[in-house]
């Protein structure tokens, strides 16, 4: 490395200077990151703290009385349990119910995994003509994710006198009472998984699945081809193990985003409100909610924190034991 | 024969991801009466009428008899009663048949006014000076302007500011450059949410929501674009650099005539992945805006489905407004939004 750097010995060079080269073109960017992005961190951690009222604050006397420092409280109210007519009863029962609403709507990742490595499979021949496929399924990816949403409301729609197209088709089928979608609370949350599955199946997943094939080098197919493997078994033998370090990185960033949320948010604020009863409230929305709708910042935060940990929790899980499956060329 | 089965596996899954922007566009196109109908109609069309006698009559052809077609007059017990309109021959004579038998003649007919009917809006007409145009202006006039200068200021922002930093990060050697770094990298985990409420307090209580300010600077210096091209930037040869700098170059000149312009595919990617990802950002600028003449498109889209809840046919309308620039720019943009993902993807 050393031989490479110019002006030899920068170690002997002042330290202070060397910082000082280096400021201008830091400091525009750290200064909005620091601002922005990595105190934030740090202030949500210390408003879960608090119980804070939104208001203008005009002065130091309004920011006294509007924050006020509660240590755990929100926590022990968030997460917490408490004794009713005998039995143990959840502190915010809500937020377990949304927590597992949140969960609920990751069991499409794996369905939406599935797809993707397939699709990659189908976009890595040499046929005329593949590129015009893989940009009609990246489509939903760019779209904006307002509109995808809007047009799925009224794919499902179904009122007394009015049926969308799902439940035209479905009635075309034969079926003779189609599922209310959004209106009921067994189908609203399998609605969701739908229009996700249709919006990332042929996404980030699937671009990045087509790179990772590309990477597997042709000869172990034909020498598979020579030991007279089948289709299960080139893919089972091959194709998986050498897409592991994609599958890694695919499951991981998924896991991550399943829990944020941001296009289920979209959804539910758009299309049901959280409803019917709550049954597509994810904690994103809970979130937004306590913040926005019932100005409780503090509380919000600390359901923010909880989402953090979760995430941070994967992770490192996910680095320790995930890794160990991973199988590197 | 494989190549057929791969084909048509495409293309069935092709359909699949086209039908609802099909079935948006073919909304939007209907007239109000018919955005509902059953079953589905994909091409717009509507029933055929004539004059009969000075009033709009629909037009039907008649099963079993081929070149036959009828005006229908009247509804009566023993059938409709219909007045011959072709073959030329037998024009105005009148005579009584079966309902089942007749079948009403449609004609395809696109309702583009639904477009401007959409962007006139009454319900989100902005009542207020808006940059020294008029007091009222439209509503989607005024989301597409807000749009623009926000999502512009965004990824100009972003990728100059990123650029500097990342080739601070992957150039120069500075005390403490790699905690800085990986504070950086710390941050990419972090669910958005946590970061905006603190930045929604701050802004709230300085009474700083409803600004551009709020909409632009908060997203602009998130620790991707730095990250990406930081690694980027450690891929370009330093030999290069080398002799430019023997020459007495000052590290400026390093990034500005060298690093730059080896730059230009990932710089392409980033402005590419910020112009999207701004241009159909929803979450922040719903928190951080609520008066009308400063919403952006979704939002503005958003705020047109609370105030036109039943009208299909605007809404798939409104929708397509705010979808087209969108996907023009995709597909501009779109080798080194692929590559892009490929880049980033695989480093992490």
């Amino acid at each position: 490395m050393t031989q490479l750097t110019p002006r030899a010995a920068p170690a002997r060079r002042p330290r202070g200077r060397a910082f000082l080269q280096a400021l201008p073109f830091l400091l525009p960017n750290l200064l909005g990151f620091l601002l922005f992005t990595l105190l934030p961190v740090l202030a949500c951690f210390a408003l879960s703290l608090a119980d804070y009222r939104l208001a203008p604050i005009t002065s130091f006397h309004d920011l006294q009385e509007q924050v006020r420092f509660v240590g755990f409280d929100n926590f022990v109210r968030l997460l917490g349990w408490h004794r009713e007519a005998g039995r143990l009863v959840a502190n915010d029962a809500l937020f377990w119910r949304y927590l597992g609403n949140t969960l609920f709507l990751m069991l499409g990742i794996p369905l939406s995994i599935a797809g993707s490595i397939l699709l990659a499979g189908l976009l890595n021949q040499r046929l005329r003509g593949i590129t015009i496929f893989r940009t009609i399924y990246f489509l939903p990816t760019v779209s904006s994710a307002v509109a995808v949403v809007i047009v799925w409301k009224w794919i499902f729609h179904q009122q007394p006198n009015e049926i969308g197209l799902l439940n035209s088709f479905l009635t075309t089928l034969g079926m003779s009472h189609p599922p209310n979608w959004l209106g009921s609370m067994t189908w609203a949350k399998p609605a969701f998984i739908i229009m996700t599955l249709w919006a990332t199946v042929g996404g980030y997943n699937c671009v990045l699945y087509l790179a990772g094939l590309q990477g597997i080098p042709q000869e172990l197919y034909e020498a598979a081809d020579l030991d007279g493997a089948g289709v299960w078994a080139r893919f089972r033998h091959i194709t998986w193990p050498l897409l592991s370090p994609t599958t890694f990185f695919v499951v991981t960033m998924s896991v991550i985003a399943g829990l944020q949320g941001s296009f289920l948010f979209t959804a539910a604020f758009l299309m049901t409100g959280g409803g019917p009863a709550g049954a597509t409230t994810t904690l994103m929305l809970y979130i937004y909610n306590y913040a926005i709708s019932w100005h409780q910042l503090g509380y919000a935060a600390a359901i923010a924190c909880v989402l953090f940990l979760l995430v941070f929790g994967f992770t490192l899980l996910n680095w320790r034991y995930g890794q160990r499956l991973v199988h590197y060329q | 024969m494989l190549k057929l089965l791969a084909y048509l596996a495409l293309s069935a899954v092709g359909i699949t991801m086209l039908l609802p922007f099909a079935w948006m566009i073919s909304t939007s196109l209907k007239a109000p009466a018919n955005a509902v109908e059953f079953p589905p109609r994909w091409i717009p069309s509507e029933p055929e009428t004539v004059q009969v006698a000075g009033e709009d009559r629909l037009i039907a052809e008649v099963t079993g008899e081929p070149g036959l077609r009828v005006a229908l007059l009247r509804y009566s017990p023993e059938g409709v009663r219909v007045q011959i309109l072709s073959p030329a021959s037998r024009a105005g004579e009148q005579l009584t048949l079966s309902e089942a038998d007749l079948r009403p003649v449609r004609q395809t007919k696109l309702h583009w006014g639904n477009y401007l009917a959409a962007w006139r809006a009454h319900g989100i007409q902005v009542r207020e000076a808006f940059f020294g145009l008029a007091h009222r202006v439209h509503g989607f006039l005024v989301f597409y302007l807000n749009s623009i200068i926000v999502t512009t200021c965004i990824t100009i922002g972003t990728v100059f500011t990123s650029s500097l930093a990342a080739f601070a990060f992957a150039r120069l050697r500075f005390p403490g450059r790699d905690s800085i770094f990986l504070g950086y990298l710390a941050t990419l985990m972090v669910p958005s949410i946590v970061i905006m409420l603190p930045v929604y307090a701050l802004l709230s209580s300085l009474g700083m929501t409803n600004t551009y300010a709020a909409l632009i600077f908060p997203p602009m210096f998130s620790a991707y674009g730095t990250f990406l091209l930081r690694q980027f930037f450690m891929t370009i040869p330093r030999d290069l650099e080398d002799a430019a700098v023997i020459d007495g170059a000052s590290p400026f000149a390093v990034y500005r005539h060298i690093i730059l312009p080896l730059s230009k595919p990932a710089l392409a990617t980033l402005t590419t992945f910020v112009f999207l990802h701004s241009w159909n950002d929803f979450l922040w600028p719903l928190m951080v805006v609520d008066r009308l003449a400063l919403k952006t498109l979704p939002i503005g889209l958003a705020h047109f489905q609370d105030s036109y809840t039943t009208e299909y046919h605007l809404l798939m309308a409104a929708s397509v407004i705010v979808m087209v620039p969108v996907l023009i720019v995709f597909m501009i943009g779109q080798r080194y939004f692929v590559r892009g993902i490929a880049l980033s993807g695989m480093k992490g």
